[in-house]
């Protein structure tokens, strides 16, 4: 299995020079130094002080709580042990993703589990003052998330060519799912929908056996999923600032003693109010963090593939919610993909969430930004891409066909330039050939390289009239691709989850 | 080869749009392979008819072209390459055409008027109007209302297609119209105009017959007009 999409390999744009750089590693040292952590889960506490650190139990808190701070040596030797390069599988091998922190491969994925489903239809409005003018406009509708949506999304998410990777958009919140069942059914409407790489995080510590379970059919047995990760996992192991989670702190025990499958460390400080909203404050902080977390999967199992998951955010100041969209999202954000590539671990980022509620040009300017200045951080993979919209509260389909739009034309942009001895020569031999003609036109030699897919293609969903039609055309291309047939696993593998795996919903089975 | 091989293959090359052996055509595999400008020589010389190599090698295969243009296969360079491998042929077979006695569909002089460097959309319509069957005099850019005047008297040239990018230089067209008013041509000669700043209304009042906002439309004019 050497095949992988192509991710985009960009020149990465570096917002902080070397000397800059090394003042927040050691700013971030000197946080892990003094104060320290507010560790609430005794395991990760002694696993730590057995390694170096201080470690000592507050009297206060009235949840168990260990103070522990950290000799730099013990963060930097374990970071050597994580692995710079990962492979992410996937149902079709052809969809697997190679992510190497030493090399700037840009994958785009969707992401993460918010609670509303928009759904968008175009409705005929005629003018007040003309009604002779009559306009097509797109009506919102919220639906709650549920399993069947998250089996559409799964698929939608197929069908988008630029789409790399599958973090459930919405979440399933159907009256018969709780949470001793919910895992197992995100995962199962996930992956019999989707060919390409499943992660998510757990809800509950206890499903993880049946998970695997899950995958380790799905994959062949246990080895072929070890050789093909086909899903893998996100940890959110602190809540800014600086305190670490019992509960995530178990899961990333079991998730790395029991599976051995890749993880991603993650941490969102929201500038402003969970971290310092200044920019070397806000990326010491949540680096200090993701490196705690990184440091205990390496003391619980080296070697741990792990990703260093940053998704540093900002708060508005009128109502302390997450801003999106915003130059300091950038440049934390850019700030982390940096610092990875400095540790050699592959770079989580995230890119295009809008603060908007439904699409149009707010939602377009502000996850474009994103999407593109993110891209050329050379973060590898970058997750929320896709669809997200009202900060990261909504998922919207056809949000996602517009994005996929926008990431597909923003990685042929990054493409790396060909310029060399070949290409000089055809340019000066075609100019030559050209100036010999009347009409001195370029027009055919364009074919080759629009056929070779050189050449990009127009916006697909331009408006040629004074009317806006974006949103119809999205819609219309989103009807194409949700009527193509669906890759769902076949049905012996189907019998035997369902005979292995207690708690799925018999309706997700009927479905495939 | 035989008559209707070769006709066969001008058809398949023009619909290729490859002028000569050194291009490439829409699809792989006819690099280095004779094109249009070889076959329509090869085709001289084994005495076939300019007339059936115009009509059944050339011109008709345009008609392919064109659908293919219309459902989306092709793009305009696609399209302009085809209209050029029938220029490049048009060129060969028009001093065996004269002696044989077919006319051309008519003289078309076209230019970009006087103080405008602007051409590529000129051209294009240049390219197309050849494709189709025009006798093109393409004066080219920045052109005196007294020389498109001269030309058109010249050529006794029934239309001309004038062409302007500002806003500035458009109003130079006027002064070309109005020469052909004193000039006596103006009733037999039918002027076209266009470029981005121009309009029909713009058209209207210089007195202009018609405003064109491509080539096509300039080739939908004529054929209306013929």
């Amino acid at each position: 299995m050497n095949d992988f999409r192509n991710g985009t390999i960009v020149k990465p744009h570096e917002r902080l020079n070397q000397e800059q750089i090394n003042r927040l590693h050691s700013t971030s040292m000197a946080i892990l130094a003094d104060p320290g952590i507010w560790c609430y889960n005794q395991r990760a506490a002694d696993l730590f002080k057995q390694h170096g650190a201080t470690v000592w139990q507050e009297e206060t808190p009235a949840s168990p709580c260990w103070r522990v701070q950290f000799p730099p040596e013990l963060i930097t030797d374990s970071l050597k042990k994580a692995p710079s390069r990962i492979i992410l599988g996937a149902r079709d091998p052809a969809n697997r993703l190679e992510i190497d922190a030493e090399v700037p491969r840009v994958y785009f994925g969707s992401g993460s589990e918010t609670n509303i489903w928009l759904e968008t239809e175009m409705e005929e409005h005629i003018s007040r003052s003309d009604d002779s003018v009559i306009r097509k406009l797109p009506v919102f509708t919220k639906k709650r998330g549920s399993a069947e949506l998250l089996c559409r999304a799964a698929h939608l998410c197929e069908q988008l060519e630029h789409l790399d990777f599958f973090i459930r958009p919405v979440n399933i919140q159907d009256p018969d799912v709780n949470e001793a069942n919910h895992d197992v059914n995100k995962f199962f409407a996930s992956l019999n929908n989707i060919t390409k790489h499943v992660q998510a995080g757990l809800t509950k510590l206890e499903s993880l056996k049946d998970v695997i379970k899950m995958a380790e059919i799905i994959a062949g047995g246990p080895d072929r999923l070890r050789e093909n990760p086909l899903i893998s996992f996100i940890a959110c192991v602190f809540k800014s600032p600086l305190q670490l989670v019992d509960d995530t702190a178990d899961k990333v025990f079991d998730i790395v003693e029991k599976t051995g499958l890749p993880v991603v460390i993650s941490s969102s400080p929201q500038g402003g109010s969970s971290a310092p909203i200044q920019e070397t404050g806000m990326v010491a902080q949540i680096n200090a963090e993701i490196l705690t977390g990184i440091t205990l999967t390496q003391l619980i199992r080296p070697g741990t593939p792990v990703l260093y998951g940053s998704v540093a955010v900002r708060a508005r100041l009128d109502d302390l919610h997450d801003l999106y969209g915003c130059p300091e999202f950038n440049q934390y954000n850019n700030d982390c993909a940096q610092l990875a590539r400095y540790y050699k671990l592959p770079c989580y980022s995230s890119s295009g969430v809008s603060n908007a509620q439904t699409p149009g040009m707010q939602a377009t300017f502000e996850k474009l930004y994103t999407h593109l200045y993110m891209a050329m951080s050379g973060a590898q993979y970058i997750h929320y891409s896709f669809g997200l919209l009202d900060r990261t509260n909504t998922f919207c389909p056809v949000q996602a066909v517009l994005d996929n739009e926008h990431i597909g034309l923003i990685k042929h942009c990054l493409r790396s330039p060909v310029i060399d001895q070949e290409t000089a020569g055809e340019a000066v031999a075609m100019i030559k050939k050209v100036m010999t003609t009347s009409h001195r036109l370029f027009t055919r030699h364009t074919r080759k390289p629009v056929r070779a897919g050189i050449v990009s293609q127009p916006y697909r969903f331009e408006t040629k009239t004074m009317h806006d039609t974006v949103i119809e055309k999205g819609l219309e291309y989103m009807a194409e691709l949700e009527a193509r047939p669906v890759r769902h696993l076949d049905a012996d593998t189907v019998n035997e989850i369902y005979n292995k795996i207690p708690g799925l919903l018999p309706r997700l089975k009927q479905s495939c | 080869m035989e008559t209707q091989e070769l006709l066969d293959r001008i058809a398949i090359n023009v619909v290729q749009g490859r002028v000569e052996a050194e291009d490439e055509g829409f699809d792989e595999g006819f690099e280095n392979q004779p094109a249009v400008i070889e076959l329509v020589e090869e085709a001289l010389e084994n005495g076939i008819s300019p007339s059936d190599i115009l009509i059944k090698g050339l011109t008709s295969s345009m008609t392919v072209v064109g659908e293919k243009f219309e459902t989306g296969e092709y793009l305009i360079p696609d399209m302009l390459a085809s209209a050029e491998a029938v220029g490049a042929g048009m060129d060969i077979l028009t001093p065996h055409l004269l002696k044989a006695g077919i006319e051309s569909k008519g003289k078309f002089v076209i230019a970009t008027v006087s103080g405008d460097l602007h051409d590529i959309g000129k051209n294009i319509v240049a390219i197309m109007l050849k494709g189709a069957g025009y006798e093109v005099v393409d004066l080219g850019v920045d052109v005196p209302a007294s020389r498109i005047i001269e030309t058109v008297k010249k050529h006794n040239a029934p239309y001309l297609g004038l062409s302007a990018l500002l806003t500035t230089t458009m109003r130079n067209m006027d002064e070309v119209i109005d020469g052909l008013k004193e000039a006596g041509l103006r009733n037999q000669t039918k002027v076209c105009i266009g470029g981005a700043p121009t309009s029909q209304d713009f058209a209207d009042q210089i007195g202009a017959d018609k405003h064109c906002n491509d080539a096509f439309a300039v080739l939908d004019w004529l054929k209306a007009a013929a």
